[in-house]
This record gives C-alpha cells, structure tokens and sequence, in this order.
C-alpha cells in the first residue's frame, strides 16, 4: 500500500504514457517530466513568497501581507497579476536583444539543474552517470545571464550589481564545489542517485545520512554558506543590496520580466537546496526507520521547505555582509577549510570502521576551524566600538 | 546524422560566425557562449557526457566569464564605426579553405588510421578519472604546474611595486586626556590627527 503510494507518480507517468505509440513514448515521458518541473517549482515558489514575507513580518514584530485570501495566503496571485500587467519599461540606451534575452537566459540553465536531482524514489527525470557535474555545469551559465542584465541596461547600478554578483558567485562557486567534492570520494560516484542510495542504510533506527559524520557536517556547512552566496540570499545579497546600488543588476526590469529574475532567483535557490540535501541530508530517504513507511518525494519536500525556511530565519536574522569581509570568508576561510575537509573525508576512508576515525576527523577539523578563526582573527582590532564623531 | 545533430551544427557555425563579424565586442562574446553550448550539445549526442559537462563548466561557466570581464576592463563599449572584417576576407576564406583541404587529405590519406572504424568505447566518469590517476598521471600534474605558474605569474604582475600609501589607523598617542562620554564640548585630539594625516597624505 505505501509501496505504491511511495511510486504513484512513477506509476501514473507509465500509465500515461502506456497510451502512445511505442514510438512516441520517450518524447511523451519527457514532456510529461518536463510539465511536472515547471508546474510543480514555480508553485512552490508562490507558496513561498508569501511564507518569506509573512516569516520576515513575524521576525520584524509585524503583520506582512493579511488581506488577500485567507491570511493572505493568495498574495501570490495578486503579486503575479500586478507584474503581468504591468507595463515593460526597456531603457531608450539599453541593448534590447540582450535586455529581452537576459531574464529567459536566466531561466534555461535553472530549470536543466532539476533534470538530475532525485525528488524521490525512482523519480530523477535524467539519471546521467554524471549527474552532479551536470549540476555544476549548468549553474555556471547562472552568472553569463546575470552579466547581460546587468551590461545591456547601460546603468551604472546594474553594472555594479552585475559585476559584485559574477565576482560572489565565482568565489563561492570554489568552496561550494569543494564540499560536493567530499561526499564523492566517500560514494565513488557522481551520480546524484547513487549518492542517495549510499545514504540509505539505518543503524539503532538512525539513517547512515553523511551529515552526521564529521567531515559530513563540515562539509554542509560549508555547502550551506556558499549555496547562500550563490543564490544571492542575505547575508550575501550584495549583488542587490536595495540599500546601495537599487536593485542591482535587475534595476532596469519591470513588469513580468522583473518577475522573471524573481522567479529565476528562488528556482535556483530551490536547485541547491535539493542538491545540498541529495548530497548530506540523505535525499528522499527518512532520518529514522520506523518513519519510513512516509513516501520519498514527501521527505524530499519536507527537507526542501525545511531548509528553505531556514534560509529565511538569517535573512531576517543577520545584516549584510562588506564587500571585503564577502571576499575573506570565501578565499581565506571557506576554502581552506574545505581543503582540509577533502583530507579529512580521504582520512574516513582509510581509516576503516571505528570509533577511531570518528576522534580523528573531529579532531583535525575543529583544530582547523580554530586555527583559521584565530589565524584570521589576529590582526582584526575587533572589540567595542569606539564613537569618535558622535555620542 | 540525425537531425538534431545538424540543427545543433548549424546553430553553432553560425554562432561562430556571428562572433567573429559582429560589431559589438560584448555581442560577440555572448555569441561566442552560445557556441561553445552548441559544441557541447554536440560532444552530448555523441554520448562524451563528460566532455560536453565539461565543456559547458569551463567554456560558458568561465572562459565566456573571463571574456566579458577583459572587455569591460579593458576598453570601453564604443562600437567601431566601420565593420571589423579586413577587405581581403575573400582571399582569407580562399587561404582557409586550401589550408583545410591539405590538412585533411593528409590526415585522411595517413596510415596511422586505424583501417576500420573502431568500436565506440562506453566511457564512465569512473573510468576517465581511473585513467587521470594511474596511466595519465605525469601528464596531469604538469598541467596542473603549468596552470599554478601561469596564476603565479599573473598574481606578480597584478602586484603593484610598492604597497600604496595608506592612512594609517590613528592611535591617541597624545598626552591630551580623552574626551569623557557624553561631553561634546571636548576637543577630539585623535580625529585631528587623522584629518592632518590625511591632509598630508
């Protein structure tokens, strides 16, 4: 009964499918993959938009939207019909080709991410033998969108914007694809369900999830600050600091096009979040056996929307980071840091079963995060602060 | 050939050619982009998945990156008036193709082709990294020193000879007594210093 509930979807695309031709299967089960990702993303999108902006109202001892729908549940549509109709406004400087293009530009490699990440059992819409190098690939494209954005509009703030965000994302790109590196090495694959399948082992009840490893969770931390930074979200919303530069490299976008990078943006941000749970948090699979009756792709969700909600929890919760202090955390902390973590996850490897690997590998990565912090620390007058101007 | 394959090959020349005509710099680049996803989505339907992975990552990912950042860097996004093509394309073209066909009739024409058409090899990412670790290691390392003194070298000509001069943070060294919090009316000898400083900086 579960088992089937568990495979329904996989169940109902053959049915479908069972109709057609012979011939025309494969191309009907890709369309019909291809529909189940753009309405099933973007819908998750809406839902939490309007969850970010009530979350945020919470944090901020305010209301946020209350008036559409009940508690302000269909603010989403309003949002979506205010920006569709909307008038489109392209700058009398602007390139037009490639202002037009940027926000579909944008879109393309978003949406090819999904194909490799398993929602749930038996459900990764391209199962490469590459699949985790195909996620990397296509996310770098993210940043040539960004950049035509930000040049064709011939605005000096979405310059600025452009160019803070292609400089953030090829920092955080390293230490991002360092960490992934670690989970590889212990599976010996890249293959995004294989990397799943690995996790799937329970021991006492507990799921063999490689987060909780030492050099596991290292490695999500570190996945989680740069899947931050990539998509743009605070702390490390430099790129569109309303603040300072407007809206950055989308400031000359309006109407359904400005809904486009939006869209864009959290679709991205939805990406990684999958991919950093296929990778440490065990994917579809359920953290404790006697839970696991529940099917994949709920688990999947709950994960998704779970850390999702933590990505708003530090936007309302932590300010914006100096250009600076952005570079330092990538270069100087983070990516030695995952070095270290790539030793370490060898170090696991031969080490062999044991409560001896577990010593050792805690052991050297809190010794370098103290190290580094320190090392970092020491010519940083950092204390009180001192009011030379004003009392 | 399939048809795909000649949709792909088609969008990909003529991206090639619009990036070597076109007038706009940053236009050019752009194209250049959808060229090399062109030559990917090649490498990808003759089954080199790891190739055209590849291929996107360090050519669209970053090579199109690097382009785009050297041409705002570099020089300002003035078009030039007149098209970029020299007068004597024809004869390039003439040189071109007599260049191509030598190249090939030799190639075609040598014996170090294997007679039949060999069986094509089902590659893992498994297999290839299997290879880059034991038989090709040498090879791969002097890329990789290859690579670290071309960063080297471009790390020592980003340095400037001396560090610029800069506006020390300025400690209260005077013997002038602080201003107490919440006395306004006090001078504020260290906020001086730094505008002298400053000043003669």
């Amino acid at each position: 009964m579960f088992g089937q509930l568990d495979q329904i979807f996989v169940t109902l695309l053959h049915w479908l499918v069972g109709f057609l031709p012979v011939a025309w299967r494969s191309l009907a089960s890709s369309l019909l993959c291809i529909g189940f990702v753009i309405s099933v993303f973007p819908g998750l999108f809406a839902l939490v938009t309007v969850i970010e902006r009530k979350g945020l109202g919470r944090i901020q001892n305010r209301y946020g939207p209350n008036r559409v729908g009940p508690f302000g549940f269909l603010q989403f549509a309003a949002d979506g019909i205010k920006s569709l109709i909307k008038e489109d406004i392209v700058p009398r400087a602007a390139d037009h080709v490639v202002h037009f293009l940027a926000p579909v530009v944008l879109l393309i490699p978003v949406l090819l991410a999904y194909a490799v990440l398993p929602f749930g059992q038996n459900m990764t819409i391209a199962d490469y033998d590459a699949g985790l190098l195909f996620f990397f690939a296509v996310g770098g494209a993210v940043e040539l969108s960004i950049f035509m954005a930000g040049w064709s509009s011939r605005n000096k703030y979405s310059l600025l914007g452009a160019m803070r965000a292609i400089a953030q994302m090829l920092s955080y790109e390293i230490p991002l694809i360092l960490s992934a590196v670690s989970v590889v090495m212990i599976v010996g694959s890249l293959n995004l369900s294989d990397i799943v399948s690995h996790q799937n082992h329970y021991t006492f009840g507990i799921a063999h999830w490689y987060v909780f490893t030492p050099w596991g969770l290292a490695g999500f931390l570190i996945f989680f600050i740069a899947s931050l930074a990539e998509s743009n979200r605070c702390p490390f919303d430099l790129p569109e600091a309303e603040s300072e530069i407007i809206a950055g490299y989308f400031t000359e976008y309006s109407g359904f096009k400005f809904a486009l990078f939006f869209l864009g943006e959290y679709l991205g941000m939805f990406a990684i979040c999958g991919l950093g749970i296929t990778l440490f948090l065990g994917g579809w699979t359920s953290p404790v056996s006697w839970l696991s009756w529940i099917p994949s792709y709920v688990w999947f969700l709950t994960k998704l929307l779970a850390i999702v909600f933590v990505f708003i929890w530090i936007r309302g919760t932590l300010p914006r980071l100096r250009m600076d202090q952005l570079m330092n955390l990538a270069w100087k902390f983070l990516l030695p840091l995952a070095l270290v973590n790539i030793v370490v996850a060898g170090l696991w490897h031969f080490l062999g079963a044991g409560a001896l690997r577990w010593l050792v590998c805690a052991v050297i990565l809190a010794a370098a995060y103290v190290a580094l912090g320190r090392a970092l620390m020491q010519h940083q007058k950092l204390g009180k602060r001192i009011y030379r101007f004003a009392y | 050939m399939s048809l795909i394959l000649v949709i792909t090959a088609v969008v990909t020349l003529l991206a090639a050619v619009a990036a070597m005509s076109l007038r706009n710099l940053v236009h050019s680049a752009l194209t250049l982009a959808v060229s090399f996803s062109g030559v990917a989505a090649i490498y990808l339907q003759l089954n080199a998945e790891f190739a055209g992975f590849t291929e996107i990552l360090v050519y669209v990912g970053a090579i199109a990156i690097l382009i785009v950042m050297a041409i705002l860097l570099t020089r300002s996004g003035e078009t030039p008036e007149k098209s970029v093509l020299t007068s004597g394309w024809l004869a390039g073209i003439a040189v071109t193709a007599l260049v191509f066909t030598i190249l090939g009739w030799a190639v075609l024409s040598s014996s170090a082709l294997p007679a039949a058409p060999a069986v094509p090899p089902h590659v893992t990412v498994k297999d290839i990294g299997m290879q880059l670790m034991t038989q090709y290691v040498l090879p791969l390392e002097i890329i990789g020193l290859v690579l670290t003194v071309a960063m080297i070298g471009a790390v020592v000509i980003a340095c400037k000879e001396e560090a610029p001069a800069r506006i020390l943070p300025v400690v209260a060294k005077t013997t002038e007594p602080q201003p107490a919090p919440g006395n306004p009316a006090a001078p504020i000898p260290a906020a001086a210093g730094a505008f002298k400083k400053a000043g003669a900086a």
